[in-house]
């Protein structure tokens, strides 16, 4: 009997310390550490959020930097081909534009040396007649004053021709 | 199911305690061989107590009783002195008396020995058994008690004592506040980091209780409620493994005595009622759903939902009570066992200790659970209790 007959002491002095613990554990322990356990619990959870988003854009951001890689990639190999087009295409062009130049140049100085030619030969010729002429008429000046000696000229000049 | 391991197990230890039992009585054999040599004058002691140990009755209900009762001193130990003195050691504590109108308070070692201090004795037996009785002023030569059919004052005082159990609860609970507002404080140092040392061995605890217990049972408004459940869920788990603790300041059978599960079972009644709501009064005296006639003209289902008010809290009291106490008296019976077998023969006594001590650390480890196990029910079913009177209509 005396085991299920509670003592009138010991549940005066259980209530008393029971409800003391409660308050004193209430105000002291387990506001602070549910506090904390909350704050910890939404810190973690923040970082976790803000962690999967950096994830997620640090994704996004490897993803844009290769397209922007490959672009790059892309564009330098079209630019790179253009240009070996252009420069290709340039060596060409200059290379025939040189040879037509040169072509004509050459047409040129040689239809220039064809002129410059017949008018040498021209001028030749008019300056050969004239000396021609000069001399003849010296000669002739001279010849012609002496009569045997014309003769003497003459025939000299026939020896020469002659000879000639 | 492979029953071959178990098998061998239990082959082996029935072997061992065979072997035990034999090896201890012809140990003891030997004594008894020795004992005849008048030179060996321990040998000779040792049998004077064991003598004396026989003439005593040993009685196993009346010391387990003893032990898992509430009483006015700490008893410690028991021992002989070498003249064969039993000494008792206890502490003594204070015993604090309201009679009429005065209050007397004295240390309770003034009433070892049946010994009678201001009028006060302690009863060695009848119905008041361990409590402090007055006894008649004019019978103090050779006091007796009174009876309450005799005497016309009450012969019990008020005793508010400081008793075993209540120097167990002041001494739990100043542990309990130490740790806790120790771990607080390390809550408040490391602000949202890690837990460490004793804090990361009790939040798992705190966290279950939150997330599991009172998240679970009363919904969004569970936390008003966390400082009464974590302080019940600790105060019982820290209770109960106390008990478990053979020596001073554990063994004290706090979570086994019903009025401390009383106490505790009417907070939780308490907290339920002051936070009833109106859907909660309309359950108990007009429960919706139920045909009208079991609401009147008789009211079976409002009386029965009454009566429930009272009884959960009352099963909540009986069920830790009975628990723990159940778990020290089988753990007292196979140490007790020791005692009873070596009153019949030394050796036997010996021989059953292996068996004893192996039961009762089964039993020892097995009240570990159950210490956990009850607290947890405890604070659930309060948990349980406070989600219904404070939901809201479903």
């Amino acid at each position: 009997m005396e085991l299920v007959s509670p003592g009138i002491g010991l549940i005066f002095w259980m209530t008393i310390v029971f409800a003391l613990l409660i308050f004193i554990l209430g105000k002291y322990a387990w506001r602070p550490i549910m506090k904390a356990l909350k704050e910890r619990d939404e810190f973690i959870e923040e970082s976790l959020t803000a962690a999967d988003r950096a994830k997620k854009e640090m994704k996004e951001l490897k993803f844009s930097n290769e397209q922007l890689l490959k672009e790059a990639q892309e564009e330098r190999d079209a630019i790179l081909r253009e240009g070996r087009k252009i420069k290709d295409s340039i060596i060409e062009e200059a290379r025939e534009k040189a040879n037509e130049e040169a072509d004509n140049i050459v047409e040129n100085a040689k239809e220039r040396i064809e002129n410059e030619k017949k008018s040498a030969m021209i001028d030749l010729k008019n300056q050969i007649a004239d000396m021609a002429i000069t001399v003849a008429e010296k000669i002739l000046e001279r010849e012609l004053s002496d009569p045997s000696k014309q003769k003497d000229y003459i025939e000299k000049l026939i020896d020469d021709t002659h000879l000639n | 199911m492979n029953l071959r391991p178990l098998a061998a197990k239990l082959g082996i230890t029935i072997i061992l305690l065979i072997v035990g039992v034999l090896t201890m009585s012809f140990i003891q054999d030997a004594g008894h061989g020795q004992k005849e040599e008048p030179t060996h004058t321990e040998n000779a002691q040792d049998e004077s107590w064991q003598t004396e140990v026989e003439k005593e009755e040993y009685n196993a209900g009346k010391k387990i009783i003893e032990h898992i009762t509430d009483s006015h001193d700490w008893h410690i130990l028991d021992y002989k002195d070498s003249e064969g003195h039993k000494h008792h050691v206890s502490i003594p504590l204070p015993v604090i008396l309201y009679h009429d109108g005065k209050f007397h308070t004295f240390m309770s070692d003034k009433l070892w020995h049946g010994h009678v201090y201001k009028g006060f004795k302690l009863a060695t037996e009848g119905p008041d058994k361990g409590k402090v009785v007055k006894v008649i002023e004019e019978n103090l030569i050779n006091p007796e008690i009174i009876t309450k059919d005799e005497g016309e004052v009450d012969h019990l005082p008020l005793d508010l004592s400081i008793t075993k159990n209540v120097l167990a609860i002041i001494i739990s609970s100043i542990l309990l506040i130490i740790i806790f507002v120790s771990i607080a404080n390390r809550y408040k140092r490391r602000e949202k980091q890690a837990p460490k040392g004793l804090q990361s061995l009790l939040e798992p605890l705190i966290v279950f209780l939150r997330d599991d217990v009172a998240k679970d049972s009363i919904g969004e408004k569970y936390e008003r409620y966390m400082p009464y459940l974590l302080t019940l869920f600790f105060f019982i788990f820290f209770n109960n493994l106390f008990g478990l603790v053979p020596i001073f300041p554990g063994g004290a059978n706090v979570t086994g005595n019903i009025a401390v599960t009383g106490v505790m079972a009417f907070f939780t009644f308490l907290i339920t009622t002051f936070s009833g709501n109106k859907n909660y009064w309309q359950h108990i005296f007009n429960a919706p759903g139920v045909p009208w006639w079991l609401k009147f003209p008789v009211p079976l289902m409002p009386v029965i939902e009454l009566i429930g008010m009272f009884t959960k809290p009352f099963v909540l009291m009986v069920r830790l009570f009975a628990n723990i106490t159940a778990g020290h008296i089988i753990i007292l019976g196979f140490i007790s066992l020791i005692f009873v077998f070596g009153n019949i023969y030394i050796g036997l006594g010996y021989g059953v200790s292996i068996v004893s001590i192996m039961f009762s650390l089964f039993m020892s480890l097995l009240e570990l659970l159950v210490a956990f196990i009850q607290a947890y029910v405890f604070t659930l079913l309060s948990a349980l209790y406070f989600g219904l009177a404070s939901e809201e209509h479903h």
